[in-house]
């Protein structure tokens, strides 16, 4: 009983002591998986003392549903891939930051202070970005990796031991690459094309996963892994014998953006958080974490010596790259089509 | 459910008659808010049009039914023909599930068996003990799972280990490793009922059959099993019917590589399709498979029971 009355103590403080931290009220952010340290919250806290509330999710689609399914009015920032700014804006789900409103404004990277997805900036702020490839396990084939052909038209080796991203967008950019035809084409034989390969090469596949993307590589239960290049560093230097591809037929980019919700309930502290991540130490700090890159300047002096070198981060110069494309109502329904052909 | 319409007869007096409309009170406001008008909005939500990237336009709409059944090809300006993607899609749930559902019977049989005929005091113990793993979250126990089996895990490492086997078994990512996540799933809800009803069994009767010559065989066929069945049929439930609507297991294990019934009805409303009107649908046409099986299946307990008091 005495005990019990300790705890119950000790509970009634701890609240007491949650509510006092909350005199500066919260920032609510939906964020990735696995995507920002936990001592960095901690240290906006520290420095703020407003509390950061945050959920996760795995895909861009799944944010979309979980937002438009009431998820509005909750939460105060999401972070969205590039392709999905753009559909958000288009939805009208975004708010405007004004001119002056990001004391930091100005540490964005030029490259990424004009980006086609948000012009302007008018409602983001880059966050990470990176590449999406495979990965392939070097004890079980030393030959040629950066060719699509890995993927779509394995060799021996590898057939029945390749595990994709369960992500549409991403995979249909991959397998249009590789056919070489334009994102989103309405061109009828394109499609059907492009329904072809993906039938004859799912054979090849073992599993569609993202979220183990990373452990089915270190573990060895596949031996070629589509995968996102800070990810695959992880699964590198977690042991795995693994090298990171960059097909000649194109590299998949894409930009993951701390955007501004609609109806943020704690506009302010939304945006203080955005200052916070764009000083140069913090989005380090991200980056130490997620191993991409961040389009924030200054951060050279801040990120570990590694991550400047290595492979993953470095594809050789002159590579083509594209960005996964927002196609049109039509199109998008053949795509659904074909991706449910392929999982059926 | 079958002992309520047994009692028959004379009507049972209701000790809480005057207070019985406040005393459901509770009862009816949270099924009907938590139960009932999410499975009425489900019905009206499969019958609207459906909005570009998820969400729903207040039309009338059965488009989500014509993609359920009818096939228009890849570019949807076929006439229809017999669309078997979902059926096929269903089927393998079906399947899926009746496979660990089969899986749970064999094995949770015997258990329940067991821990109904220890002394009466160490019996919560025994069930305290199939409960215990079930404690830790599902998600993590799938994962957990996955590492056991997987073709570096323990599981292949002690069996080579043994010289049992020489190359590692290749269990995840096969339907084999589904089956066996759901049995593993659900392995309590069959347990439970059943431990419920052997426990009730008056074992005398078992006795009795010996005394007549009858074999220990024909003792459980005739004796115990239709003594206990309604106990064996509320545990198939219970196994089946998650089963079917389950996706932590196939993705998990399976590899995600084929759709199940629960994946792609998630897939609907959180990937790319965003097709809100069809995942509802899916959903509709699942419970009224599932409510069909309930129905036949009370219809016939009703109807052996009738043949029994007769």
């Amino acid at each position: 009983m005495k005990n019990l009355l300790k705890t119950t103590a000790a509970a009634v403080a701890l609240s007491v002591g949650a509510q006092a931290a909350q005199a500066e009220g919260q920032v609510v952010l939906y964020h990735w998986f696995e995507y920002i340290p936990a001592e960095l919250l901690e240290k906006f806290t520290a420095e703020t003392g407003v509390d950061v509330v945050m959920d996760t999710f795995d895909s861009n689609e799944s944010m979309l549903a979980s937002l438009k399914a009431g998820g509005m009015g909750t939460y105060d920032l999401a972070v969205p891939g590039d392709y999905m700014v753009k559909i958000m804006a288009g939805e009208g789900m975004l708010d405007t930051i004004a001119d002056g409103e990001l004391a930091n404004a100005g540490n964005i990277a030029a490259e990424w202070a004009d980006p086609a997805f948000d012009p302007g900036r008018a409602s983001s702020i880059p966050y990470q970005w990176g590449s999406t490839s495979f990965m392939v396990n070097r004890d079980a084939y030393s030959g040629d990796i950066n060719t699509t052909d890995i993927i779509f038209n394995p060799p021996a080796d590898l057939a029945g031991k390749i595990n994709i991203l369960d992500s549409q967008g991403e995979v249909m950019l991959m397998a249009s690459l590789h056919l070489d035809i334009p994102q989103c084409t309405q061109d009828r034989d394109q499609l059907k094309a492009l329904d072809a390969l993906l039938q004859s090469s799912k054979a090849n596949w073992v599993s569609f996963n993202s979220d183990t993307a990373k452990d089915v590589l270190v573990s060895g239960d596949a031996q070629v892994g589509m995968i996102w290049n800070g990810f695959g560093a992880k699964a590198r230097e977690e042991g795995a014998n693994v090298e990171y591809a960059y097909p000649s037929q194109g590299l998949i980019v894409w930009m993951d953006n701390v955007v501004l919700l609609k109806d943020a309930p704690n506009r302010d502290n939304a945006l203080k958080f955005m200052d916070f991540l764009l000083e140069p130490e913090n989005m380090g700090a991200v980056t130490n974490f997620a191993r991409y890159k961040s389009g924030v300047t200054g951060v050279e002096d801040h990120i570990d010596e590694a991550l400047k070198t290595m492979p993953e981060q470095n594809p050789p110069a002159g590579i083509k790259t594209a960005f996964v494309e927002v196609c049109d109502e039509e199109t998008q329904k053949v795509y659904d089509q074909i991706w449910t052909n392929l999982k059926k | 459910m079958a002992a309520g319409a047994a009692s028959g007869g004379s009507a049972r007096s209701d000790t809480y008659k005057e207070a019985r409309t406040w005393l459901l009170m509770p009862s009816w406001i949270v099924l009907s808010l938590l139960v009932l008008a999410p499975v009425v909005m489900m019905l009206i939500y499969s019958f609207l049009t459906k909005e570009f990237r998820g969400g729903v336009i207040w039309e009338f709409s059965t488009a989500a039914y014509d993609q359920f059944f009818c096939s228009r090809g890849l570019f949807g300006d076929e006439p229809c023909s017999i669309e078997w993607t979902y059926i096929q899609i269903f089927w393998r749930s079906i399947w899926q599930a009746a496979a660990a559902t089969l899986l749970s019977l064999v094995i949770g049989f015997p258990t329940a068996y067991f821990i109904a005929t220890r002394p009466e005091k160490i019996r919560p113990l025994w069930v305290f003990l199939i409960t215990i793993p079930y404690w830790v979250n599902l998600l993590i126990r799938t994962v957990s799972m996955k590492f056991v089996l997987r073709d570096q895990g323990p599981l292949n490492d002690f069996l080579m280990a043994t010289g049992l086997i020489d190359d590692p078994l290749r269990i995840v990512n096969t339907n084999f490793a589904v089956q066996l996540g759901l049995f593993y799933s659900y392995l309590p809800f069959m347990v439970l009922p059943i431990y419920a009803s052997v426990e009730r069994y008056n074992f005398s009767m078992s006795e009795a059959a010996a005394d007549l010559y009858a074999s220990k065989w024909t003792t459980l066929r005739r004796i115990l099993l239709p003594a206990v069945k309604p106990g064996v049929i509320a545990g198939c439930i219970l196994v089946f019917v998650p089963s079917l609507g389950s996706f932590l297991a196939p993705d998990l294990l399976g590899g995600a590589k084929n759709f199940m019934i629960g994946s792609l009805i998630e897939e609907q409303f959180k990937g790319n399709a965003g097709n809100w009107p069809f995942g509802a649908a899916a959903a509709m046409i699942l419970l009224s498979m599932v409510l069909v099986i309930l129905m036949i299946l009370a219809r016939q307990q009703a109807r052996a029971q009738k043949g029994a008091e007769a």
